[in-house]
């Protein structure tokens, strides 16, 4: 079962690989990761994407509040939260096809925020599963490149998650 | 007072209270050991790096303290790395000191630089690179902080040559601030009287103890709860130490080479109480297989040690110490259910006996070759209860666990999780400096010795008396006893086809060389030795192809076991 986490870090030097390394060494999937601080400077917030049964998601859990640079762990599984991606993606629109591209973009409610007279570049924020939706349509016109991400999340409420 | 990156290091280290360091010097570390030339630390010089970790980690175990080590950058600190894993898998405190190459020159591949937080991010409880002087006295603080809390383990702290040079004001930092880290102690009270309910509950209740209760001092409590509720108890190859051995409800080691009726109090037991133990596939066997009849309560100061093998149905989090005198307590509230309990597992305590009467731990003597567990029994039998006795990794450190029977608490010193071979005779040096008034046996294989022998010169240098018992078969028996029993006898690489003179290079290093190849000797050899006041080295030529029973076959349950016959 998927797994959306987020890990609340000493912004330190190193601590990206303790993470990545915990992961890797004891053989935990990760699908996707993305980090950046947060309001007070010296604590960063990961948003990571992973898979297992329950015995492994306790086992990742607790190994993420087992390092000592770890502040809080906050599984979002079976939680109201907010969830959002950011795409950009390079998709071939020539002559005949740019109406066609700019439509489905409108559909999507996404933004081109590059234009050549052979492409677009589109900027599209939303759940992973709508992100998807368009590069199903936008592939047949070829995408000539794509960088999404990651998800972030956010639980929904008035409470908030701090270190 | 301002003071040099080097001078913050040495006065930090005495406010931590360490007065021992081993160590080896270096370019890197240069400034550290021109300071130390002063300083009222002693220094212990082994002979390589890996053998002052282990060193360290001797100390540590035997003490309770925390193991310091100093080594030098890129190779000196690379080699530091089989005895930090060594110290990280059981859980030993311990703070490394490695030099590195100046901050400016970090990742341009300098002379001798190694990349030691990366290299030990997976076998350290944590690790610092000091990039500002202003970190380093909070540094060292909080490095034997985490080394010594919690689940215990070595922290490594990676300092730059130009840091140590660095002139700063020098103020020892009171207490630690650290967010992330908050171990729980304090067993939950509500979790403490369930599990006495399960416990007067239970038919047919075992105790399983592995390291954490030596590390956590609690083998009073231990003592007291066994008896108040008359449970067999059965240890790990780390705890041996923790419960003597000799106490009647002792049930030995249990696992791949465990005694029969520790296996089958295992496999048959209704309530299995895991105590400061992680479950091991060494314990455990097949996993499936293991204590299936039971309910398992797990009682660990580390909550990734729980449900980590196996499913848990009362998890404990807390020092062993705290949990285990509450337990006691909460029981001795009931004295009549207390009193039902031990009545109703009499029938139990008879089974388990049986066991031991049908299966006791043995082996067959003979009069024309000395049997490798004759050798141990008489090493017991001569040494003092206190002796600290350590091993290396193989037969010999079966036989030891098997066949030595602990009494006090660490006095048995011995790689269990990473099963490092050349531990011993380094350990040994450790525990020798600790308590220069005890008695230290190494107890070693032909193999395994040859892996830190250099370490003599250390114990000659510093007169420490430490014994050696070499039981050397001229294998790699205990890889040997593999290939005989599942590679159709075929010896590759395992016949040490060289035979040494041990005894020429003991006396090469100076210090004195006893053999023996005949059982009638075997005392009096071990008695000269324990005589002679310096080091001694003992090789004993046993029967060469004695193997370690029983044996739990990989893949197999622990009650599928191959018995002595």
């Amino acid at each position: 079962m998927k797994h959306t986490i987020s890990v609340l870090v000493e912004n330190e030097f190193g601590v990206l690989s303790r993470i990545s390394g915990l992961f890797s060494g004891r053989g935990f999937n990760i699908e996707s990761l993305s980090v950046a601080p947060t309001l007070e400077p010296n604590i960063s917030r990961m948003t990571l994407v992973t898979r297992g049964d329950d015995r492994i998601l306790e086992q990742i859990n607790k190994q993420l509040n087992k390092l000592i640079s770890t502040i809080k762990v906050v599984d979002f599984t079976g939680e109201q939260y907010v969830e959002r991606e950011l795409a950009l993606i390079k998709v071939t629109a020539e002559a005949d096809q740019r109406a066609e591209a700019l439509r489905i973009v409108d559909i999507f409610r996404a933004n081109v925020v590059d234009v050549t007279p052979k492409s677009y570049t589109v900027q599209i924020t939303g759940a992973p599963a709508k992100i998807d939706g368009l590069i199903e349509l936008l592939r047949p016109m070829g995408i000539k490149e794509i960088v999404r991400s990651g998800p972030i999340v956010m639980g929904r409420g008035a409470k908030g998650v701090t270190g | 007072m301002e003071l040099t990156g080097s001078q913050i290091l040495l006065e930090s280290l005495q406010k931590e209270g360490v007065d021992t360091v081993f160590g080896y010097p270096g370019g890197a570390v240069i400034n550290i050991y021109d300071d130390l030339f002063d300083s009222p630390i002693e220094h212990v010089l082994t002979r390589h790096e890996q053998a002052a970790v282990h060193a360290a980690d001797g100390y540590a175990r035997c003490t309770g303290k925390v193991g310091v080590v100093i080594a030098t950058s890129g190779p000196g600190a690379t080699n530091t790395v089989t005895g930090i894993a060594t110290a990280y898998m059981d859980s030993i405190p311990m703070v490394v000191i490695t030099g590195q190459v100046p901050t400016p020159l970090i990742g341009n591949d300098a002379f001798q630089e190694a990349d030691m937080c990366g290299i030990t991010r997976p076998c350290t409880k944590h690790n610092f690179l000091v990039q500002d002087i202003k970190d380093l006295a909070r540094t060292i603080k909080e490095a034997f902080y985490i080394a010594r809390t919690g689940r215990p383990g070595p922290v490594l702290i990676d300092l730059p040559k130009d840091i140590q040079v660095t002139k700063y004001k020098f103020k020892y930092p009171d207490k630690v601030s650290l967010r992330g880290y908050k171990p729980t102690y304090t067993g939950n009270k509500r979790q403490i009287s369930k599990a006495a309910k399960m416990l007067l509950d239970a038919k047919r209740p075992v105790f399983y103890v592995g390291g954490g209760i030596n590390l956590s001092a609690a083998n009073e409590e231990l003592v007291k709860l066994t008896e108040m509720t008359q449970t067999p108890v059965t240890t790990t190859l780390m705890a041996m130490s923790g419960f003597p051995q000799d106490h009647a409800l002792a049930l030995g080691m249990l696992g791949m080479h465990g005694t029969f009726y520790a296996n089958m109090a295992v496999t048959e037991c209704d309530l299995l109480v895991a105590i400061g133990a992680r479950f091991d596939d060494r314990v455990t066997g097949r996993i499936d297989a293991f204590a299936k009849k039971a309910k398992v309560i797990h009682i660990d100061i580390d909550p990734t040690s729980i449900k980590k093998n196996v499913a848990v149905d009362l998890p404990i989090v807390g020092d062993l110490k705290d949990v285990l005198s509450q337990l006691g307590a909460a029981l001795a509230e009931k004295p009549d259910e207390l009193q039902k309990l031990v009545s109703k597992t009499t029938e139990w305590r008879e089974t388990v006996d049986e066991w031991k009467q049908k299966h006791p731990m043995a082996y067959k003597h003979s009069e024309s070759t000395i049997k490798p567990q004759f050798v141990i029994e008489k090493v017991r039998e001569l040494t003092e209860d206190d002796a600290i006795i350590t091993t290396e990794v193989g037969q010999h450190q079966m036989w030891t666990a098997q066949f030595f029977q602990f009494r006090q608490p660490r006095t048995f010193l011995t790689s269990g999780g990473l099963g490092t071979m050349g531990y011993g005779l380094p350990a040994a040096l450790g525990a020798q400096v600790a308590y220069p008034e005890r008695q230290v046996v190494d107890i070693s294989g032909d193999g395994s010795f040859q892996m830190n022998s250099q370490e003599l010169a250390t114990l000659v240098q510093y007169k420490l008396p430490v014994k050696i018992v070499i039981l050397n078969n001229n294998y790699l028996g205990m890889v040997r006893q593999w290939q005989q029993m599942f590679f159709d006898k075929r010896y590759s690489q395992t016949v040490m086809e060289l035979p040494i003179d041990f005894i020429k290079l003991a006396e090469a290093y100076g210090a004195a060389g006893l053999q023996c190849d005949k059982v009638g000797d075997v005392e009096a050899t071990i008695k000269k030795a324990l005589e002679i006041p310096g080091p001694v080295l003992m090789e004993f030529k046993i029967s060469r192809e004695e193997n370690v029973l029983p044996m739990v076959p990989a893949g197999k349950g622990i009650h599928e076991m191959v018995l002595a016959s």
